[in-house]
């Protein structure tokens, strides 16, 4: 069982993963936005906004 | 001990899946996030393996942030999963196309043109119904099912409006009568390790998991292990999966994947596909 963050956009509840590795990207259930974790020096973790799609994105 | 890079600017489900298999396997793995570095080209190089490790697995979602990362770390001396080459020919249809064609595997006949006036003289000869598909570009974007000319000009206008210059560059294929799915194999250095099924979904043409393709189980068979490992040896091998469509005149290859999603794979086949992967990483590390 991982712990709950509140979606920066929408508030809503966002399931952070126990496991979670910095970088990693979160999905927030209601508005759809994405977030990439990062994982400070002092262990806190930060959600911002990850990258929008590019053209060249892909396999 | 060796260190292993992993090169990833988004950590996916699929990257994930690979950092859980490397720590499973002992490995010392380094995860580099490329939005946050620079990388001095003009100095020594031979010090980015103390950054990037001894083999580096390039798993880039940008394909040009991917390939000029791996073209400066291959000039370090480090060996890169796939090397430049590789990714620059699976990245770019044209270049796969050549790639494949030249080893004699079987693919969709294929024409390239430069402006509209080019496109309709190929669709001519080819016949419709027929797809473009943009020569750099994944997940089934931008890609078109040209019904007639009508249409076939409509789609140039609109690329046009695009300020993209490798959208000038017009890839134009057969379209193939085809059961709803095509074939993804995987290849793992010299062996084909899983294949799936990828059905579209009801409303679209295209299988692209990304355009809610559904993947199931296929059994490999000889004759794809052959094929597959065939055409992931002509774009110069590593991991790759390698598109298959049933053609009513058998088998042919599409295309060829150089940074694989393998999610609906292993889902659809229980196959330890980053395990294998991670297996692959260290066989080099001892070369």
């Amino acid at each position: 069982m991982g712990f709950l963050m509140n979606c920066p956009e929408c508030d809503a509840e966002l399931e952070i993963p126990e496991d979670v590795i910095s970088g990693e990207i979160i999905s927030c259930p209601d508005c759809g936005m994405d977030y990439e974790v990062h994982i400070k020096e002092n262990g806190e973790l930060e959600l911002k906004p990850a990258e929008i799609e590019g053209e060249d994105w892909g396999e | 001990m060796m260190t292993v890079g992993l090169v990833s600017d988004r950590i996916r489900w699929d990257e994930k899946a690979l950092i859980h298999a490397a720590s499973k396997a002992g490995l010392d793995l380094k995860i580099i996030d490329p939005k946050g570095i620079f990388i001095n080209v003009s100095g020594d190089l031979k010090e980015l393996k103390e950054t990037f490790g001894e083999v580096v697995l390039e798993r880039c979602v940008s394909y040009f942030r991917g390939l000029h990362i791996a073209a400066v770390l291959e000039k370090a001396d480090i060996h890169v999963i796939n090397p430049f080459e590789v990714s620059l020919i699976c990245g770019n249809k044209i270049f796969t196309t050549l790639a494949l064609s030249e080893a004699g595997i079987p693919v969709p006949k294929t024409h390239m043109a430069f402006t509209g006036n080019g496109v309709l003289k190929a669709l001519d000869d080819m016949g419709f119904p027929a797809v473009m598909k943009p020569v750099v570009g994944s997940w089934g974007r931008l890609v078109a099912l040209i019904s007639d000319r009508e249409s076939a000009r409509a789609i140039v206008e609109s690329r046009e409006q695009i300020r993209n210059a490798l959208l000038r560059i017009y890839y134009l294929q057969e379209y193939i009568e085809r059961p709803p799915r095509d074939i993804r194999v995987l290849v793992v250095g010299e062996e084909a390790v899983a294949a799936s099924y990828r059905y579209s979904p009801k409303d679209d043409w295209r299988t692209n998991v990304a355009r809610g393709g559904v993947s199931k189980p296929c059994s490999l068979t000889d004759e794809l292990r052959s094929l597959a490992l065939r055409a992931a040896e002509a774009v110069g091998g590593g991991v790759l999966a390698v598109d298959c469509m049933e053609s009513p005149s058998g088998l042919l290859v599409h295309e060829v994947n150089s940074t694989v999603e393998f999610r609906g794979l292993c889902s659809a086949t229980g196959v330890d596909v980053p395990g294998r992967i991670i297996e692959y990483v260290k066989g080099m590390m001892k070369r």
